[in-house]
C-alpha cells in the first residue's frame, strides 16, 4: 500500500475539509472492505485517507416523516440484527440478507455498498475501469467477459454495477443526501450512477470533495409491493450473477405502475422499461410475470461469453414479480 | 514514512505502538505484537483466515487499518483461552477433529466464537451460514460443523450449570 496521511474527523464538516479536489488527493474510508483492497493492489493510491467511521451521526436507521433514513455508515449487521426498520421493504432486506459473509456484514456499510467499485477483473488487475490495452482497445469484447454487461454495453464501458442495494433502492424511488463544501444536495439513487464515457470519468456522480451522508426512502414507498430476486453462482462470498428488484403500485391485483430494476447486468442499475410497460394496467399473474420477464430482455446485447445472463434476467424478473404479490 | 503513536487494546492489554498509518491490523498483530495466530491467507477478503473480533464482531484484519481501531476491544485467537483454560470452541475443535493442517483454524475459532456468543443453539444451516466465508482446504467442513455444534452444546451446559450453582 502506498503511504498516506490519515484523517480521523468527528464531524462531516471536518471530513469534507480534509478531502481534495481530485480522487488522487484523498479517499473516504468507511468499512474499508473495498477501498483497502484497492489500495493494497495499487489500483487506488490516495495521498490521504479520511476515516468517516468516527462520525457517529452517520450511523443508524430511523423513521423520518414516515419514511426511512439510513445513515451512510450503518453496517449490514446493524440491519440484519435489527431488521424492524426494513419491514415494508422486503426487496431491500433480501439484498442485505444476500450479502452472506459474517465478516462482511460487520464491516461493510450501506454507503460503501453503493459506492464500491466494479468487480471487473480487468479493472481489478490494473487495466483501468474501461479495461484498455496498450493500443486503447477494450480487452472485454474478445476477452473473458462471462461476468460483464449485457445492457448498456455499446462501449466504452463493459463492467457491471456491483451494488446489491442499488437496484431495490432505485426501484423504491430512494434518494441520497450528499454533503460537500458548498452545502448539501439531494439526488435520486439512480442519478448516483452513470456509464463513464472516457477514462477520466468514474461510474459514480459523487464528487471527490463530497460525502454521502444518508439514504432516504419516502413514506410513499411503504405502499409499494416490492421484492428482489437474486441469481447466484455460489451462495456465499460472491456477488450475484443477475438480480431483479421490483416495486409495484397496485390497485387490488392490478398493477397501476411498476418499476423493474436489474442488477449485475449493466454498468448502472438497469431500468427494464419494457417490462414496466408490459405490467402497467395488467392483473399480475404468472403469465403476465412471464411476459414481463421476456420484455425485460429486449435490447440485451450479450457478449461472447455471457449470453446466459439473458435467461437469468427473464427468470429473475418473473420470480421477483411473483414474490412481490405472494 | 512518518510513524504515528497509536494505542491498541488487544486481548485485554493496551499497547502503545509507533506505526505507519498504512499498516494493516493483521501486520501489527503479527509483526509488532508477535501474535502470529491470525493468518494471512488470500490477503483479499475472501478466506477468513485473518478474522479477529473487534468489539465482539468478526472482522477481517487484512482489510483493516490498525489506526482505525484504536478505541476498540480486539480479540485474537491468543485471547480465547482464559486463565489457562481453553475456550469451549477450542476444546471442541480439538476433540472433534475440526482442525487438520491448522492454518485456517484461528479464523474459524474466532467466527465460531462470535456466532455462539450471539446464538448458543444454532441449527446446522445457521452454522454453515455463519462460517460461509471461512475457507478450509483440508477437512471438507464436516468435522468443523460437528465441532461447532459440540461447542454449542458445551456452552449451553456450562450456562445451565452456572445458573444452577448461582441459585
Ligand atoms: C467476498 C465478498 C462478497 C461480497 N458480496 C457482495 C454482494 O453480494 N453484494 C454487494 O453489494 N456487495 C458485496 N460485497 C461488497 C461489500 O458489500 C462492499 O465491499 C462493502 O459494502 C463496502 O462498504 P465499506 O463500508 O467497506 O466501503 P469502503 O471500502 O470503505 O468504501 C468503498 C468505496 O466507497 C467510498 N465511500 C464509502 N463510504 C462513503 C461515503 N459515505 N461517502 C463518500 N464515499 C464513500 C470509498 O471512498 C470507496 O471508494 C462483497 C465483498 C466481499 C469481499
Amino acid at each position: 500500500m502506498r503511504p498516506f496521511e490519515y484523517g480521523n474527523p468527528s464531524t462531516v464538516k471536518q471530513a469534507i475539509s480534509l478531502l481534495g479536489s481530485d480522487w488522487e488527493q484523498a479517499a473516504v474510508l468507511a468499512g474499508g472492505t473495498d477501498l483497502i483492497s484497492l489500495m493494497k493492489d495499487y489500483i487506488d493510491t490516495p495521498k490521504r485517507v479520511v476515516n468517516i467511521k468516527s462520525i457517529s451521526a452517520l450511523r443508524g436507521a430511523s423513521e423520518v416523516n414516515g419514511g426511512l433514513r439510513l445513515g451512510a455508515t450503518t453496517t449490514f449487521e446493524d440491519l440484519f440484527e435489527n431488521p424492524a426498520p426494513l419491514r415494508d421493504f422486503p426487496s431491500l432486506r433480501a439484498a442485505i440478507d444476500g450479502i452472506y459473509s459474517a465478516q462482511m456484514r460487520s464491516m461493510g456499510t450501506v454507503g460503501g455498498d453503493l459506492l464500491q467499485r466494479p468487480r471487473c477483473w480487468y479493472y481489478r488487475n490494473g487495466f483501468g475501469l474501461l479495461a484498455l490495452d496498450s493500443k486503447g482497445q477494450s480487452l472485454v469484447p474478445h476477452g473473458d467477459n462471462r461476468y460483464h454487461a449485457i445492457f448498456g454495453n455499446a462501449g466504452p464501458a463493459y463492467f457491471v454495477s456491483p451494488s446489491s442495494l442499488a437496484p431495490p433502492l432505485v426501484a423504491l424511488g430512494a434518494t441520497l443526501r450528499i454533503q460537500g463544501p458548498k452545502g448539501e444536495r439531494e439526488l435520486p439513487v439512480a442519478e448516483l450512477f452513470r456509464i463513464p464515457r472516457h477514462t477520466g470519468e468514474r461510474e459514480h456522480t459523487i464528487q471527490p470533495k463530497e460525502i454521502l451522508t444518508e439514504i432516504l426512502l419516502p413514506a410513499s414507498a411503504r405502499r409499494l409491493r416490492n421484492a428482489t430476486y437474486e441469481v447466484r453462482e455460489r451462495h456465499f462470498m460472491d456477488w450475484p450473477l443477475a438480480t431483479a428488484s421490483v416495486a409495484l403500485r397496485m390497485e387490488g391485483r392490478r398493477v397501476r405502475q411498476a418499476r423493474v430494476v436489474l442488477g449485475q447486468v449493466a454498468p448502472i442499475p438497469w431500468r427494464a422499461e419494457g417490462a414496466e410497460r408490459e405490467l402497467a394496467g395488467k392483473t399480475l399473474d404468472e403469465a403476465v410475470a412471464t411476459r414481463a420477464g421476456e420484455a425485460a430482455t429486449v435490447g440485451a446485447h450479450p457478449l461472447s461469453k455471457n449470453g446466459y445472463k439473458v435467461q437469468l434476467v427473464r427468470v429473475a424478473v418473473k420470480r421477483a414479480l411473483l414474490a412481490a404479490i405472494a | 514514512m512518518t510513524k504515528e503513536l497509536i494505542r491498541l487494546k488487544v486481548n485485554g492489554e493496551t499497547h502503545e505502538l509507533a506505526i505507519a498509518p498504512n499498516k494493516l491490523l493483521l501486520d501489527v498483530l503479527r509483526e509488532d505484537l508477535g501474535l502470529t495466530g491470525s493468518k494471512r491467507g488470500c490477503d483479499d477478503s475472501s478466506c477468513g483466515c485473518c478474522t479477529v473480533l473487534i468489539d465482539g464482531m468478526p472482522m477481517l484484519s487484512c482489510v483493516a487499518l490498525a489506526t482505525s481501531y484504536q478505541d476498540a476491544e480486539i480479540t485474537t485467537v491468543e485471547g480465547l483461552a482464559r486463565d489457562g483454560e481453553l475456550d469451549p470452541v477450542q476444546e471442541a475443535f480439538m476433540s472433534w477433529g475440526g482442525a487438520q493442517c491448522g492454518f485456517c483454524t484461528p479464523g474459524f475459532l474466532m467466527t465460531t466464537h462470535a456466532l455462539l456468543e450471539k446464538n448458543p443453539d444454532p441449527t446446522l444451516d445457521q452454522v454453515r451460514e455463519a462460517l460461509a466465508s471461512n475457507i478450509c482446504r483440508c477437512t471438507g467442513y464436516t468435522q468443523i460443523y460437528e465441532s461447532v455444534l459440540a461447542a454449542a452444546q458445551k456452552i449451553r451446559e456450562k450456562r445451565k450449570n452456572e445458573i444452577a450453582i448461582s441459585k
